[in-house]
């Protein structure tokens, strides 16, 4: 019995550590932005009138939330791989965090179309918008508006899931912990500064999601309220 | 390396699948207890204790499942604790269950409406019948759909006992993948299998939800 921590000696990788805190917001920065992209896009077919299309939206959708990130990851490892496709681990990481990250967005964007009441855009539509500036205007901007908050905790999930990219060894920070608890032996110390990095990644995100909704959304910022 | 699939194979799988089930009923069960436990204390008269599981909830919160699962794992070995992979991943899973129930179930119990709490205040009752005859006949109401829902999550997050050794249904398919490296087929049946338990909870949940009406408790767990 008897603990017996010695975290000088896992502190002095410090360098490494930040390094892997640095690699993993690169992950979920570019994983976010590919994600939004790709949940809105899905967002959007599932609304057409194109059986096939909304048809192919759900099922992406269903089954990609209904079966665990770390099954998704090997399956677009190994599946890119038996293709003949080589490409690093990171770049397998990013692609399959904007897979698992856009079901989920898109999921909360429909939710975010569904809440646009219909006689706006109908309105929209008496005055003459293009199908395109009635999307843009009245359908997609005020939707994320009202979604937001719920975007950006999904995202900061994503950032916390990209953990599981270690297990292709993707350059991540869990990644890096596994590299230096092997070589020093004091896998539970190093866990510990992990997580505490992850908490304070987690709450950088958060903060850095709530100055950019105040930039985004002045009418929120000026009302308190969405649209 | 070398060999087909072959019925053993499937055998093997099917095994895993049925610990997957055990450990997410395992994780249920153990984080709804300590997960109940946290809502009550989220809203505690003590100031203390309401300070004390928010700071809980944060923590695991920020902290991803794997590394939860990595310092239960190492974290008990340090202390002396010489720990099978099953206890290791039971206790971690019900710590981390244990803070989104518990925030889900808060919600659900502070969103049963202010003049409930003040009538039955108003009745006399005391803070423990109050709770049990009142409020939590209610709140489970509003909580179930979002709970059923959250078992998903939990299924899919069982996942991750495999990285401590813990033989379920992603860890059975990377040892059948050791023996035949046949990599796409075996993760592909893996997928369906998860597919296959999560879908109808999926399905149930959105069931319940409309049937509801719109729900005030919204939660996106990854």
């Amino acid at each position: 019995m008897g603990i017996q921590l010695d975290f000088p000696a896992v502190l002095e990788r410090w360098p490494s550590f930040l390094g892997g805190a640095a690699l993993t917001l690169e992950l979920a920065a570019l994983a976010t932005m590919f994600g939004a992209l790709l949940g809105t896009l899905a967002a959007v077919g599932r609304g057409t009138h194109n059986a096939l299309i909304a048809g192919a939206c759900k099922v992406y959708v269903e089954t990609i939330r209904n079966t665990p990130l770390l099954v998704q990851i090997f399956l677009v490892y190994f599946g890119l791989a038996s293709l003949g496709l080589k490409f690093s681990a990171f770049t397998v990481a990013v692609a399959a965090l904007t897979i698992n990250v856009g079901a989920y967005t898109a999921e909360i964007m429909r939710a975010g179309f569904e809440a646009i009441p219909r006689g706006q855009i109908e309105a929209a539509e008496g005055l003459a918008l293009s199908r395109v500036q009635i999307y843009w205007h009245i359908i997609l901007l005020p939707a994320v508006e009202r979604v937001y908050p719920a975007l950006t905790s999904q995202f900061v999930l994503l950032m916390l899931a990209s953990s599981v990219c270690s297990q292709i060894s993707a350059e991540e920070l869990t990644a890096i912990a596994n590299y230096i608890q092997s070589d020093t032996y004091r896998a539970f110390e190093t866990y510990i500064i992990v997580a505490v990095l992850y908490v304070i990644l987690s709450l950088v995100m958060r903060a850095g999601f709530w100055g950019l909704g105040l930039v985004l959304f002045p009418r929120r910022r000026r009302l308190g309220t969405p649209l | 390396m070398g060999g087909h699939l072959n019925i053993n194979h499937l055998i093997f799988l099917g095994h895993g699948a049925l610990w997957t089930v055990g450990l997410s009923l395992i994780a249920l069960i153990g984080g709804g207890t300590v997960g109940f436990a946290i809502a009550l204390a989220r809203i505690s008269p003590l100031k203390s204790v309401r300070l004390a599981s928010a700071a809980y909830v944060q923590l695991v919160q920020g902290t991803p499942l794997l590394v939860i699962l990595f310092l239960g794992y190492f974290g008990l070995a340090a202390i002396g604790l010489q720990v099978s992979p099953l206890v290791a991943a039971s206790a971690s899973l019900t710590l981390y269950v244990a803070a989104y129930l518990g925030e889900i179930w808060r919600g659900s119990i502070q969103s049963v409406p202010k003049p409930q709490w003040e009538a039955a205040e108003g009745l006399a009752l005391s803070r423990t019948q109050r709770m049990l005859k009142v409020i939590l006949p209610q709140a489970i109401r509003i909580a179930t759909p979002p709970t059923v829902g959250f078992m998903v999550q939990i299924i899919k997050n069982t996942s991750l006992a495999s990285v401590v050794g813990f033989v379920e249904l992603m860890r059975s398919g990377q040892i059948v993948n050791n023996s035949l490296f046949e990599p796409f087929v075996i993760y592909a049946i893996i997928a369906v299998v998860y597919f296959a338990m999560c879908y109808p909870l999926s399905l149930f949940s959105q069931r319940l939800e409309r049937r509801m009406g719109r729900g005030r408790v919204n939660l996106a767990p990854a």
